[in-house]
């Protein structure tokens, strides 16, 4: 546990540093991310520590969202009078994002003449 | 005996009073989703993120003080997103035999999500801060704050922006999912990483174990794809 989540900090750290010294306009944990990818890939397993580490952290993702979301308290006259572009925008962005990529997903497997084997 | 008074003066200069209301509306948030079935609608972060509101303005305490106690928890996405790459490792199989679709249809509903987002803020009038902020909200948290300053918005309010978006694809998205008949969880996981990030992703996974590991994916793909094209695009379009 302990060793796991050192490991996860210390990609993240390197990640900061690349990012820092490379000046990649890449936040530094999604470098991070990549790093431990390649780490696995080339070790060719997860050690059992590890996903017992991740698995806990991203069990609880939505709680780690919770501070920031608070923070709709900093921006309340904001959003108030900016209500109706922020509203419109983010409802009908969110629902194009969701169609777009659902049905291209769909559409290019079909394409590529194979039966997605998920399907039910 | 101390005054109540005394000890909440103590209390409200610690972390340790926001940290725990963090953590115990969260649980209140969690225990109502899954008392009601996993309702979308009823989405954990969304009432704790309510209740949390509420009890702020009642007690009066700003945001800065909140966050002193919330930061232990706000600090852990950073290794959360660093430890997404284990799902992905662990599909790399599935993700490998559908590798062009899925990066195609990736690509596109990425910019989808982005250029939607911030055609309409600018159509409607929003400041051009406004619609920098609201630009990258289909992105996880830290990477959206992140590119969100890198395009001139303000990071707090893409972070909240972020969270609403996760909470409409969370809420929203299967159900637009079923309405277009999309049964293929592969295709369902994807929709909700790409458009409602770890919120999303969170759903998929207490839905179907492909359709999580697909949104964890998509959320981190989408998270790199929006970091590098939307600040080369940026920069084309203005």
């Amino acid at each position: 546990m302990l060793e796991s989540l050192t490991l996860l900090l210390v990609c993240q750290l390197v990640g900061e540093v690349v990012v820092a010294y490379f000046a990649i306009p890449v936040p530094g944990p999604v470098v991070g991310m990549v790093l431990l990818f390649l780490g696995l890939c080339i070790r060719r397993g997860v050690p059992a520590p590890l996903q017992q580490t991740a698995s806990g952290l991203l069990s609880h993702l939505s709680l780690l969202f919770v501070p920031a979301g608070t923070g709709v308290l900093l921006h309340v006259a904001l959003i108030r009078e900016t209500l109706l572009p922020i509203g419109v925008s983010l409802v009908v962005s969110t629902l194009v994002a969701v169609a777009v990529t659902a049905l291209a997903m769909v559409g290019f497997e079909r394409l590529s003449g194979r039966k997605g084997s998920d399907a039910p | 005996m101390t005054d109540l008074g005394d000890i909440w003066v103590y209390l409200s200069s610690s972390p340790l009073l926001h940290l725990t209301t963090t953590l115990v509306a969260y649980l209140i948030g969690a225990r109502l989703y899954r008392r009601f079935n996993l309702h979308p609608l009823l989405n954990p972060v969304l009432i704790a993120v309510v209740i949390l509101v509420t009890v702020l303005l009642v007690t009066e305490t700003d945001y800065a003080t909140y966050f002193e106690g919330a930061q232990f928890v706000h600090f852990l996405l950073g290794p959360a997103t660093v430890a997404l790459a284990v799902p992905l490792y662990n599909q790399i199989d599935r993700v490998r035999r559908s590798a062009i679709s899925l990066l195609s249809a990736l690509i596109l509903g990425s910019l989808a999500a982005a250029a939607s987002a911030a055609a309409i803020a600018w159509t409607l009038g929003a400041a051009p801060e406004v619609v920098a902020s609201i630009a990258p909200k289909s992105v996880t948290t830290p990477i959206a704050m992140g590119i969100s300053e890198k395009l001139g918005g303000l990071p707090s309010l893409t972070a909240v922006l972020v969270i609403l978006t996760g909470v409409l694809g969370a809420t929203l998205g299967p159900l637009l999912l079923n309405l277009l008949r999309i049964r293929d969880w592969r295709a369902r996981g994807l929709a909700i990483g790409v458009a409602g990030h770890g919120i999303g992703t969170a759903r998929a996974m207490q839905v179907n174990e492909v359709a999580g590991a697909f949104a964890g994916l998509a959320m981190g793909l989408n998270a790199l794809a929006t970091a590098i094209l939307l600040p080369l695009l940026w920069a084309w379009v203005f």
